[in-house]
């Protein structure tokens, strides 16, 4: 009984020493740029979330020993939110505590999409490095790094039917998930457009996402010459080798999310040789993949080069607009609008990205081809 | 007809992995009357116990999976001694739960800090090819024929485990009455761990199945076969471990079959509306024996 009255004091006093800390960090500021970022660290999608906090961690480090922006020091605070949409409010609401001004996030767009309401709310500046929905940006306040979904799935049915590489085409998405969905009925509204035909639609969902062997079965029956995948890749490397198991060997083709296939531990990559992607970024000799293997001891995916991105991308559009760190987050954020429109970045994921009013960036797709176990443009 | 009996072939391998998973659940369930729902988290420990056995430690298939059994039966014990026995007596069933649920998601998070959220790629510990039928138009892995193999003989085991030995014939008398047994002097705690530990044991054997026949391992690996396998239990009857067997082929092939005739999409939907119909005519499960409540 006594352990336990102790044991509830040490928490007492714990939780006030929390709560007076957490005051007194308001009381400070005005003197630095708060950015917060807001993605899953933990939970099925913590790849995402583990790589944008690590490339915007580098990005800031960078800019901060060169001298900050516009002579000031960068802060920067990453809060987890699971993938999930409520906990991403509540994120949210945890780094405004902490008297953030602009935001960088969040990783994936179901819970980007709750974000952006409450940004929209209090009219703060928000950059998504990777929040490809069309809902994530619909704002004016919003902006994106990377492609959205639709532009991906016209993108690839343009590459595939330009290019010529099929005449039949099998997809296989999953219909429980926004961004295989969205890129889905962008890529067969513009298949009608193009030489090849769509022979064999199937889905899967997030419930039942082990075996495709009936998937893949009806992609064979119909005489699919190529597979469109625009999903994860944790499942493509599963649809790979049940393609393989049963002697189907297709072309493959997919979009971003394929990005990561290579770096599945103990995954055969001879089962991937072949497969096309397009994707904006792949790790390379440039400077960023060196450093940033240099820092974390693994090679940068596609999220932590639009994280490393993005915070260039608001550095930019700070010096443009000349924003300072007390003025208010509207009016920030009003600065950073205009700004956005107007400058112009070479970064990791494309070299001369511009942004119109609606958010979207203006970068070209890269087809990528795995060849010898490693990314080759096509 | 050759892609109805591929279909047919493709949801027995899926069901007999939900079998096997059920089997542990099945298990639990009858004599300790708790659902374990760490079980497939367990599961996906086991998995990974093997996985790290051979790839980093280079052991041969076969010891890894024993070493992960042995690991595993000492984590179910574990858990049970931790978890679940301070609630036996004193709380509702709904603590017991409510408990279990927390084990599931502390065990996910753990193997999250620990092996990372990346998948993995599991290789299977199956070195037998397999065989092809009607000029290679219908294939059976290796790996469908030993999770097969496997359920039987575990089914067949367990059957005879339960109702030929003095450990078994304490299980079931711990399971009818938890009180009466206790004053016929049978260790009540001793019989559930021993519960715990079997069922454990299953859970890694499962977890290496699971991940031969579809090999992606990640921290969530465990968690929806382990709930369907846990609807297959409920399907065959809980608490009995045929029906735990016919339950989890039976769910395999109605989802793969109706997947491939109805619509990729609704089969999940199909599944669950199956289990329903059968439900609501025989609430018990398809083997689930009718017990009198006594009040």
């Amino acid at each position: 009984m006594k352990f336990k009255k102790a044991l509830s004091l040490v928490l007492v006093c714990t939780m006030a020493v929390a709560t007076l800390t957490a005051c007194g960090s308001k009381e400070e500021g005005g003197n630095t740029f708060k950015i917060g970022g807001i993605g899953p660290v933990t939970g099925g999608a913590a790849v995402y979330g583990i790589a944008v906090q690590r490339g915007a961690e580098l990005a800031v480090e960078e800019i901060n020993a060169a001298g900050g922006v516009n002579g000031v020091q960068i802060e920067f605070q990453f809060e987890d939110d699971e993938h999930d949409a409520e906990k991403a409010v509540n994120a949210y609401n945890t780094l405004k505590d902490w008297n953030m001004q602009m935001l960088m996030g969040t990783v994936t767009s179901t819970p980007c999409q709750a974000v952006a309401e409450k940004t929209k709310e209090d009219n703060m500046y928000m950059l998504t490095p990777s929040g490809s929905a069309v809902p994530c940006i619909q704002y004016d306040n919003a902006f994106r790094v990377c492609f959205s979904d639709p532009n991906q799935g016209i993108a690839s049915a343009q590459y595939i039917g330009g290019n010529g590489l099929a005449k039949k085409v099998a997809v296989i998405y999953n219909s429980s998930d926004v961004y295989s969905q969205g890129i889905y009925e962008k890529f067969a509204g513009e298949a009608a457009n193009q030489s090849f035909e769509i022979v064999a639609a199937e889905q899967f969902t997030a419930d039942s996402a082990t075996d495709f062997s009936v998937q893949l079965k009806k992609a064979q029956d119909a005489g699919a010459d190529l597979v469109f995948l625009p999903i994860y890749y944790q499942e493509a490397s599963l649809i790979l080798q049940q393609a393989d198991a049963m002697g189907f060997a297709p072309k493959f083709f997919g979009c971003d999310g394929l990005d990561g296939l290579l770096g599945v531990e103990n995954f055969d990559t001879s089962l991937a040789e072949g497969v096309m992607l397009l994707t904006p970024f792949v790790a390379g000799d440039d400077d960023f993949s060196k450093d940033f293997k240099a820092k974390f001891g693994e090679d940068p995916i596609q999220f932590a080069a639009d994280a490393y991105d993005a915070i260039y991308i608001m550095k930019a559009a700070m010096e443009k607009a000349g924003v300072k760190p007390d003025m208010s987050i509207s009016d920030m954020c009003e600065a950073m609008k205009k700004a956005m429109t107007e400058i112009t970045v070479d970064g990791t994921t494309g070299t001369g990205m511009t942004w119109s009013a609606d958010g979207e960036p203006s970068k070209e797709p890269k087809a990528m081809v795995i060849e010898n176990g490693q990314y080759v443009a096509m | 007809m050759t892609s109805f009996l591929s279909y047919l072939i493709n949801g027995i391998s899926l069901g007999s992995v939900y079998a096997i998973i059920a089997l542990g659940y099945t298990m639990v369930y009858g004599i300790a009357k708790m659902l374990n729902f760490a079980h497939g988290d367990v599961i996906m420990v086991g998995a990974y116990i093997t996985f790290l056995a051979m790839t980093a430690a280079g052991m041969p298939p076969v010891l890894a999976v024993i070493l992960s059994m042995i690991l595993c039966t000492v984590l179910g014990i574990t858990i049970e001694r931790i978890a679940y026995k301070p609630l036996r007596n004193s709380a509702s069933n709904l603590a017991v739960l409510i408990t279990a649920i927390g084990v599931s998601y502390f065990l996910q998070n753990v193997a999250l800090l620990i092996f990372g959220a990346n998948t993995k790629s599991f290789s299977s510990v199956v070195v037998y090819e397999g065989f092809q039928l009607a000029d290679g138009e219908i294939n059976v892995s290796g790996v469908t024929l030993v999770t097969i193999l496997a359920c039987i003989i575990i089914m067949s085991v367990l059957t005879w485990f339960v109702n030929k030995t003095k450990a078994g014939q304490a299980m079931r008398a711990v399971s009818e009455d938890k009180g009466a047994a206790q004053l016929m002097g049978i260790n009540v705690n001793g019989t559930i761990a021993l519960t715990f530990a079997i069922g454990s044991g299953l859970a890694a054997v499962a977890g290496v199945l699971l991940c031969s026949a579809y090999p992606s391992l990640n921290p969530y690996t465990g968690s929806m076969p382990g709930i369907k396998a846990f609807v297959a239990a409920v399907f065959g009857g809980i608490g009995s471990i045929p029906g735990a067997m016919i339950g989890g082929i039976l769910l395999g092939v109605i989802e793969i079959l109706s997947k491939a005739y109805i619509s990729s999409q609704l089969s999940d939907a199909i599944v669950f509306a199956v289990l329903i119909i059968v439900l609501l005519v025989k609430p018990t499960g398809i083997l689930g024996k009718k017990i009198q409540e006594k009040v």
